[in-house]
């Protein structure tokens, strides 16, 4: 038991590494692309901020574009922390942190979804 | 462009560095840097804190595979109060007069800096009492955790759990409407009001923050005001500057990370109740 739990917060611990370093690599090719082409791939003082025109950015390898991807994808990864605290409190058969972490993630989407809509 | 991606990269890693051992976002040093020393528009400048809040949350929880400090189940039960406390909060912003509740939150800052410079000279860092908190029994919230400074394992109690979550919520409520003091609440409610050691407070607040953070980064994102060449070196900065901040923690003395965070709060504390008043320095 202990030896299973101590496998499941190794897990955790490399799926968050690894979440956190993709975007951060994300936001290191775009800034790199930036600094090495000059050009941010929008007219000066604007940027990209919806999905459409962050993809239709990246399919054109467009510095701002990349850099913004990797942002939200940083955004999100608080977000993976809460989802694997609730598979890590269900492995330790801990069901009510199992009920109160799934309420931060519900209380967490739906403040995401205000930003999302109240834009 | 290379000259400022730079000196934003490197004011990252300082505001990285010290809000991983304090458990705060350190805005209080970007959000200056950002508006005085390159200009910008405090609306870029509190996006950018936004992200560098997410960068020491996320840059925290990678230094080490196992968070040995971290109080999981603390983070997760107050997590309820300071998420809906944000929510409501940038919901009310622009509705509610905020000059009151900046004074309300300086002089909790002030007092609780009070308390903390008590805790130091008291030498009395870990709560040990014969009666366990009955609340904190129930949810299971106390803890132990190894401190690598003291070279032993520090098992601790947690009490007034009530007030840790109605001053949580006002945590929240305060970073989603006055748009500051996104962790140094935090470490206040779970180190003043619970009774938690200054360590794990720290460590807990800096996942804490994190999750806050995302719920409002959001609004943000969208609405443009995270720019992504100030945004972009911030967040590697910080990321890198959270790592290296977690890691010195963990080998601080407990007292010495007290001595750095009492003339923070002590200086957060004024500058809001002097804004309250109309004042700003």
């Amino acid at each position: 038991m202990q030896q299973e739990m101590n496998q499941v917060e190794k897990l955790i611990g490399v799926i968050l590494q690894i979440g956190v370093i993709i975007s951060a690599i994300i936001i290191g090719v775009g800034l790199l692309a930036l600094l090495i082409t000059g050009k941010s791939g929008y007219p000066a003082g604007s940027f990209p901020t919806h999905f459409g025109a962050i993809f239709r950015g990246i399919a054109q390898f467009k510095p701002y574009a990349i850099i913004m991807l990797g942002l939200f994808a940083l955004i999100l990864t608080p977000v993976l922390r809460v989802v694997v605290s609730i598979y890590a409190f269900f492995k330790e058969r801990d069901l009510l942190y199992v009920v109160i972490t799934t309420i931060v993630l519900i209380i967490l989407i739906f403040g995401m979804a205000i930003g999302y809509l109240g834009k | 462009m290379i000259h400022s991606v730079v000196i934003i990269l490197c004011v990252g890693v300082l505001a990285g560095i010290l809000g991983a051992i304090l458990g705060i976002g350190g805005g209080i040093i970007i959000t200056p840097v950002l508006t005085l020393a390159f200009g910008l528009d405090i609306k870029y400048a509190i996006g950018a804190s936004i992200i560098s809040v997410i960068a020491t949350s996320s840059g925290a929880t990678i230094a080490y595979v196992k968070d040995e400090l971290l109080n999981l189940r603390v983070a997760m039960f107050l997590e309820i109060a300071t998420t809906v406390g944000a929510i409501i909060g940038a919901v009310l912003v622009g509705v509610v007069h905020t000059g009151f509740l900046f004074i309300l939150f300086g002089l909790l800052l002030l007092f609780s800096a009070w308390n903390m410079y008590g805790k130091l000279k008291s030498g009395n860092e870990v709560l040990h009492k014969v009666e366990p908190d009955k609340i904190a029994q129930r949810l299971r919230l106390n803890s132990s955790y190894y401190d690598k400074a003291l070279k032993k394992q520090v098992d601790y109690q947690v009490e007034n759990v009530p007030a840790g979550f109605t001053v949580m919520f006002g945590a929240g409520l305060a970073s989603g409407l006055l748009g500051i003091g996104s962790g140094a609440f935090k470490v206040m409610a779970m180190d003043t009001f619970m009774k938690m050691p200054l360590k794990p407070s720290s460590a807990t607040s800096n996942l804490m923050m994190g999750v806050t953070a995302a719920a409002s980064a959001t609004v943000y994102f969208f609405n443009g005001s995270i720019k992504p060449q100030i945004a972009a070196p911030l967040a590697l900065g910080v990321l890198f500057g959270a790592t290296i901040g977690t890691r010195i923690m963990q080998r601080l003395k407990p007292r010495w990370i007290r001595i750095i965070f009492i003339p923070i709060i002590g200086y957060m504390g004024l500058e809001m109740v002097l804004k309250g008043f109309g004042v700003t320095i």
